[in-house]
């Protein structure tokens, strides 16, 4: 058997369900390693060890008895943004510094009836807005591969927490990249299922109609399982869809054969750093080998993706975060002199300077006498950018790319310029606009830093994604590998 | 396009967002910067395009009967309340 730390989900239910470990031996492991390195990557924000181990011994209980459900005692930790009761949820802000939710997400609460033990709350961007995780309220995560680099972001701390193992999975949310491209510069495995697969309730909003939730891994296998759990129709978020879930590890290993990939012409573009293209060539190599053939196309809108995205988003999130006024929940000012006072000065201290930026972009965007030419011109464009993909899945059955330019900056190398840090997401905001499922998976290392491959499908294609991640991973072993500082 | 102080001072009054003074600026060129690449859409041509208006096509948001599902929960929902009295929320006086 191989350490502990080592294993992912699939084998830890295993090994659990063999009895060759014990679910409160594997949470005390797994939250040793936590305390050792949360000083150095601070990619929690909460750690709740006295419930983990409480939720460990009756998950072992459960074990000892038939029908015990599959990921029974099986660690993991939450971003942030989920709401969970009894545990305080800050959504990476001081708004919400001291916000205990008086209920569970759906998430948070299927996977919890999956068996799942809570190790604790991981850190993020503030309302998931950044791709570094350096507008967190509570501190930079830092990268496991380098400490003086960012680790990406919004999901920056789940990404962090199982690059270096200190969690084996963990819940993530994605509106513009914020799964695969954390996933990406820290080596692991991240998934962003299609639009409405998984409940956004309790799931803090920041653009309604590009948030969803997902997961980051170490594997396409363990992403496979854990989706199954948390996926599927809940009727207390009224955009999700009424499909029944697959059984996504079930497909896993079909062959790839005659599978028609799409290499998107605009993701090689100039911008592309010359090592991750290598890679990639590599890596597609890998499935031609299986029977995969490989056409170019293109999606000739798409390099419009980041503009309509910084018109739709900040939209969607000046609406979104207009709830948090300082009355009924979250940060109030000190002493406000009258009710405008308390709003505004409630609202100027609780939120950082990123935050901020959007809802005032959001406003101006959505205010009389620019809303025809801003927000309804970029939901037109995003209309093109839907057309592009779906005229695509008629020729090819997924579309393959990079997931970022490149790999893992310096801390504080782009805060100085957001539309600099918004390039970074060029290439995973397109699956957002047009409410795609897509993937990052680890394919290798450009000077010590990892580098992810972006896997794109149609609609509802989860299983497809996964399917080819897994025959990928099934040949190489770039998601096995581990920081060397943490291995 | 470019934005100046007092568009600054306006959008931030829409928003119910107080910026300090050394915030201002910071606004002034980051919000003008976001315009210049939100500017890459208008030659975009979208004569015949309709607004997307759901990122899945032929998908509706749904609604549900008009019944109550929820039991009380005032107390538990007021635990987060910066100021409550007498299962009130409060706010400075707005009528004098």
């Amino acid at each position: 058997m191989s350490a502990l730390h080592e294993m992912g989900v699939t084998e830890l239910a295993a090994a659990l369900r063999a009895r060759e470990v014990s679910s409160v031996e594997l949470t005390e492991a797994f939250l040793a390693r936590i305390a050792r390195h949360q000083g150095e990557l601070n990619a929690f924000i909460s750690i709740t060890a006295e419930g983990a181990l409480a939720q460990a011994a009756a998950a072992d209980e459960r074990l000892r008895t038939d029908g015990a459900p599959p990921l029974t005692g099986v660690p993991i930790a939450h971003k942030d943004i989920f709401c969970t009761r009894e545990v305080k949820t800050t959504c990476g802000s001081r708004m919400l510094a001291n916000f205990v939710s008086p209920y569970d997400a759906t998430v948070v609460e299927r996977l919890r009836a999956a068996g799942v033990v809570m190790l604790g709350k991981t850190n993020m961007d503030e309302f998931a807005m950044g791709s570094s995780n350096e507008t967190s309220f509570f501190g930079p995560v830092r990268n496991p591969w380098d400490t003086s680099r960012v680790p990406g972001g919004s999901s920056g701390g789940s990404a962090a927490a199982v690059a270096a193992r200190l969690a084996p999975a963990a819940t993530a949310t994605d509106t513009g990249g914020s799964i695969r491209q954390p996933a990406a510069l820290c080596g692991v495995t991240g998934i962003k299922p299609t639009y409405g697969r998984v409940s956004r309730y309790g799931m803090i909003a920041f653009a309604s109609s590009l948030d969803q939730g997902g997961l980051i891994t170490i594997s396409a296998e363990d992403a496979a399982l854990l989706l199954g759990a948390m996926a599927g129709f809940d009727e207390r978020d009224s955009t999700s869809v009424e499909l029944p879930v697959p059984d996504y590890a079930a497909a896993l290993d079909q062959p790839l054969k005659g599978l028609k990939i799409g290499l998107v012409k605009e993701f090689f573009d100039e911008g592309l750093d010359g090592a991750i293209k290598q890679h990639l060539l590599a890596a597609l190599e890998v499935l031609r080998a299986q029977g995969a053939l490989l056409k170019d196309v293109s999606l000739p809108s798409l390099p419009l993706s980041v503009p309509t995205y910084y018109v739709v988003a900040t939209a969607e999130c000046s609406s979104n975060l207009a709830r948090f006024d300082g009355v009924r929940y979250g940060y109030r000012c000190e002493n406000p002199r009258d009710l405008l006072d308390l709003y505004q000065r409630s609202r100027g201290e609780g939120f950082g300077a990123e935050v901020k930026r959007r809802i005032m972009t959001g406003t101006y965007v959505l205010s009389a006498g620019y809303y025809d030419a801003f927000y309804l011109k970029a939901q037109r464009v995003r209309q093109l950018i839907s057309n592009d993909f779906e005229r695509a899945f008629h020729e090819v059955d997924v579309l393959i790319g990079p997931t970022t330019p490149t790999t893992a900056f310096e801390l504080g190398a782009k805060s100085g310029d957001p539309v600099t840090m918004y390039l970074n997401d060029i290439y995973t905001i397109g699956a957002n606009l047009a409410g795609l499922p897509a993937m990052s998976v680890p394919c290798g290392l450009a000077q010590d830093l990892p580098v992810g491959m972006q896997i794109i499908g149609p609609h509802f294609a989860e299983e497809r994604l996964l399917n080819v991640a897994h025959r990928y991973q099934r040949e190489t072993d770039w998601h096995r590998r581990i920081a060397p500082r943490f291995a | 396009m470019s934005l100046n102080r007092g568009d600054i001072e306006n959008i931030a009054r829409l928003a119910r967002l107080a910026l300090s003074e050394q915030e201002i600026p910071l606004y002034v060129e980051g919000l003008s910067r976001i315009l210049v690449l939100v500017g890459e859409l208008a030659p975009a041509d979208t004569g015949q395009i309709e607004p997307m208006a759901h990122p899945l096509p032929g998908q509706r948001a749904r609604l549900r009967a008009d019944v109550a599902t929820h039991t009380d929960a005032h107390d538990l929902y007021q635990r987060n309340a910066p100021q409550v009295q007498a299962g009130l929320y409060l706010v400075p006086r707005v009528i004098e």
